[in-house]
């Protein structure tokens, strides 16, 4: 794909000065403005907090396991599952593969040196810590009870708990998600290799620009959504309170405006690794390039068009819903599109099951799903069946969890030989990637079940005839958390004791797989100069290793 | 390609060379603004609604507001914009003098904004018991209106006091700038920071444009005079 020729087999890693070795150091992690480096720090913190996340989610499912609650007092519940949502969503998903994946490669992908904007990217790291450090402190300080939604007027008039340390912590974090989309923005728009036009990007980059306008977009209105609540909690001067004349509908229309694209921040940088993975591993370039790419940035124009349909129950006029019902089908459409390209990308490609290729197999199956039951919840009438149920929780965990999650998975195990410059044990990661298969579907195939016979979600209780299929989500979670421990331990083991990666160990395609492995700071000792189109793997015959 | 030249001053080293710089900043800029737009436009939008829902109140709210006095700084911020460009101009023509000059200009004038602001609308609103929080006293002649016009004061100082905070940092980024210019950081081929720190000045001039007309003159205060 470049001209560059680098003599890549030469030197080992251990002596080579790369982004890791160059300095150490704790200062130098801290006040560093290499983007790979910070791409680092944030996989360290977002980790942590997915595993925070993961306890409160773990302690649920034990407490479920009997119909009157095993664990916990209802109270505790009710700031079980909302603590669970704010940090997954907030502080794992919306940052997960952009502020990781996306800030290391980028600038690789493009043939830049680092992002438009070094010391902003650092500044938005440092604004999330600060964000995560409030709603850190809101959980120590007794948690919060609203639901991640926040929805007025219990959060603003009647819940006696941390509300405002919370919802400081995702207003303060939302100007991180903000300017790493500006910094994206700017790069993908003026950073490129000579010769990388539009159309030669790889789609992972035209996910992460989709996901970036919705950044800048969706972002502040959350911001001064929850900045009105905060007022309305402290003030009770009737924005939102009905009993004063306030509109607490209102918050969920400005609430949902922001939330529901917020989802496509979550799912769109996952559907940029697919195209990544399947295209390397079944070797063949991606089918319908163009298709792909526009899909993204459809996904994005109408996510912001389709806030309604988490209204349909709550008086709003029948005449809206039918628009937002019709408009939430249209994104059915670039959904499918990517999903039946991926499709016909693997059909007669010469395809490897290696681990980062498990993981996007897997979120082929559990992204359809997830898509699918997506529509029966867009639909008005059986959408009042199934509203506040089990059914959506296992919907958007089939989306967020089985896409999202596993996408990111698959985009870690895929650049983490990049990112390290070394192997992992493969077995394991396989062996880990079937875990996490088996663990999601058994805990949330249940729930559709369990939804669709009529369970409300957030209850700390449920009627006896309830309990299998409950016990089997339970026993599914503790599978699913398993399956999450075990890629951190062999992950970190391989830091120190993985054998050394080659520069492009898959034989992928990118600009980002001819350089170094862990590349240089300045990634490029000469900016590449690119002539062909991505993922051309039918010309060239990449050798592995 | 790399660039092998001595770097000109306050070239940063991710970059192929000035005018990809130069382009990045000021696309950045516009990006930023467009992230302010919609973050004044959810206020905006939830003002709006509230407006449509109470009229009568917001009406009473409006007219105890200081209208000379917004008029007043509505003129000296379209004034802080001419003074803004005309600073770019000169380090664009690569007069110092005047660059500092017109800096200084844009910060009295912005300083006075806030001065007008806060000693004259703000404190007197205060003594008369109109925010919200602070002993806000609801006045029985007001009649069944009166019990929103503490949410029309509520948005009226959530809006202009979120106008002043991005006043008080334009200040901040124009004493940054003043600094510079007078150190002789900029000329005509240099002068980026002046051009995007202006596009924020300008889009802080625009928002006080929509605000004031929807704070201050609601309720047809000129023709029939309202109640």
């Amino acid at each position: 794909m470049s001209t560059a020729t680098l003599d890549l087999h030469e030197v080992p890693t251990g002596s080579r000065v790369n982004y890791l070795n160059a300095q150490y150091g704790v200062k130098s992690w801290l006040l560093t403005t290499d983007h790979k480096r910070i791409a680092l720090l944030y996989l360290a913190s977002i980790t942590l907090m997915f595993f925070v996340g993961g306890f409160f989610a773990v302690l649920m499912r034990l407490h479920l396991i009997e119909p009157q609650g095993a664990l916990v007092q209802p109270e505790t519940y009710n700031k079980l599952f909302t603590m669970h949502g704010v940090i997954m969503v907030f502080f794992f998903l919306v940052p997960s593969i952009p502020a990781t994946l996306g800030n290391f490669l980028v600038p690789m992908m493009i043939g830049a040196r680092d992002l438009a904007f070094p010391k902003l990217n650092l500044l938005s790291w440092y604004i999330y810590i600060i964000g995560a450090i409030f709603t850190l402190y809101a959980v120590i300080s007794g948690g919060v009870d609203t639901g991640w939604t926040f929805y007025t007027p219990y959060s603003s008039s009647f819940s006696h708990t941390s509300v405002i340390p919370t919802a400081l912590g995702v207003f303060i974090t939302g100007f991180s998600s903000i300017l790493t989309g500006l910094n994206f923005v700017v790069t993908i728009h003026k950073m490129r290799a000579p010769g990388l036009t539009w159309f030669r990007l790889p789609l992972f980059i035209w996910a992460i620009y989709a996901t970036s306008i919705i950044f800048i977009l969706g972002t502040p209105v959350i911001a001064i959504t929850l900045f009105l609540l905060g007022l309305e909690r402290l003030l009770h001067i009737g924005i939102f309170d009905p009993a004063i004349g306030g509109d607490p509908i209102l918050f969920q229309h400005l609430f949902w405006f922001y939330s529901h694209p917020a989802v496509y921040i979550m799912i769109l940088p996952g559907m940029g690794v697919m195209s990544e993975l399947i295209t390397c591993f079944s070797r063949k370039r991606i089918f319908g390039y163009g298709f792909v790419a526009f899909s993204s940035l459809a996904i994005a124009f109408i996510s912001f068009l389709v806030w309604g349909h988490h209204m349909f129950v709550t008086g709003q006029s029948i005449y809206a819903g039918l628009i937002f019902s019709v408009l939430s089908f249209m994104v059915a459409i670039p959904s499918a599109v990517k999903v039946f390209n991926w499709t016909a990308t693997l059909y007669k490609g010469s395809i490897s099951y290696d681990a980062p290729m498990l993981y996007a197999l897997g979120f082929i199956g559990l992204f359809t799903m997830g898509g699918l039951t997506g529509l029966f919840l867009a639909s008005l009438a059986t959408d009042v069946h199934l509203n506040g149920t089990y059914f959506i929780v296992a919907h958007f965990h089939y989306i967020m969890v089985g896409g999202a999650v596993m996408a990111y998975l698959g985009g870690i195990h895929f650049w983490w030989p990049k990112i390290t410059g070394r192997l992992y044990p493969d077995g394991w990661a396989r062996f880990a990637a079937l875990v996490i298969f088996v663990g999601f579907n058994l805990t949330f195939f249940p729930q559709f079940m369990l939804g669709y016979l009529g369970m409300p979600r957030r209850y700390a209780v449920y009627p006896a005839e309830f309990q299998v299929l409950n016990v089997m989500s339970s026993a599914g979670a503790s599978i699913l958390g398993i399956g999450y421990l075990i890629p951190l331990i062999y992950l970190t083991w391989s830091m120190r004791y993985g054998p050394t990666a080659g520069p492009n160990p898959w034989g992928a395609k990118g600009l980002e797989w001819q350089t170094p492995s862990p590349p240089p700071t300045e990634n490029f000792e000469e900016i590449p100069v690119v002539t062909e189109e991505a993922y051309d793997y039918a010309h060239t015959t990449v050798t592995r290793g | 390609m790399a660039v092998q030249q001595p770097h000109p001053p306050g070239f940063a080293h991710q970059f192929e060379d000035m005018q990809q710089q130069r382009e990045a900043g000021s696309l950045g800029m516009w990006v930023f603004l467009l992230t302010e737009l919609m973050f004044f436009g959810g206020l905006f939008a939830s003002y709006i609604i509230y407006r449509a829902l109470y009229l009568p109140s917001f009406e009473i709210g409006s007219h105890l507001l200081e209208v000379e006095f917004g008029a007043l700084n509505t003129a000296v911020l379209i004034g802080s914009s001419l003074t803004m460009a005309l600073a770019i101009r000169s380090a664009q023509v690569g007069r110092r003098g005047a660059q500092v000059g017109f800096l200084m200009a844009t910060m009295i004038l912005g300083a006075a904004f806030l001065f007008f602001k806060f000693t004259f609308e703000w404190h007197h609103d205060y003594i008369e018991h109109l925010v919200p929080g602070f002993g806000f006293v609801i006045r029985p002649e007001w009649g069944a209106a009166g019990a929103h016009v503490p949410l029309f004061f509520c948005f009226y100082f959530f809006m202009t006091g979120l106008h002043a905070l991005h006043m008080i940092i334009g200040l901040g980024i124009l004493t940054v700038l003043s600094v510079m210019a007078h150190r002789g950081r900029f000329n005509p081929a240099y002068y980026s920071p002046l051009e995007v720190s202006g596009l924020y000045w300008h889009f802080v001039d625009i928002v006080w444009i929509f605000l004031f007309p929807l704070l201050y003159l609601i309720g047809g205060r000129y023709i029939g005079g309202g109640h």
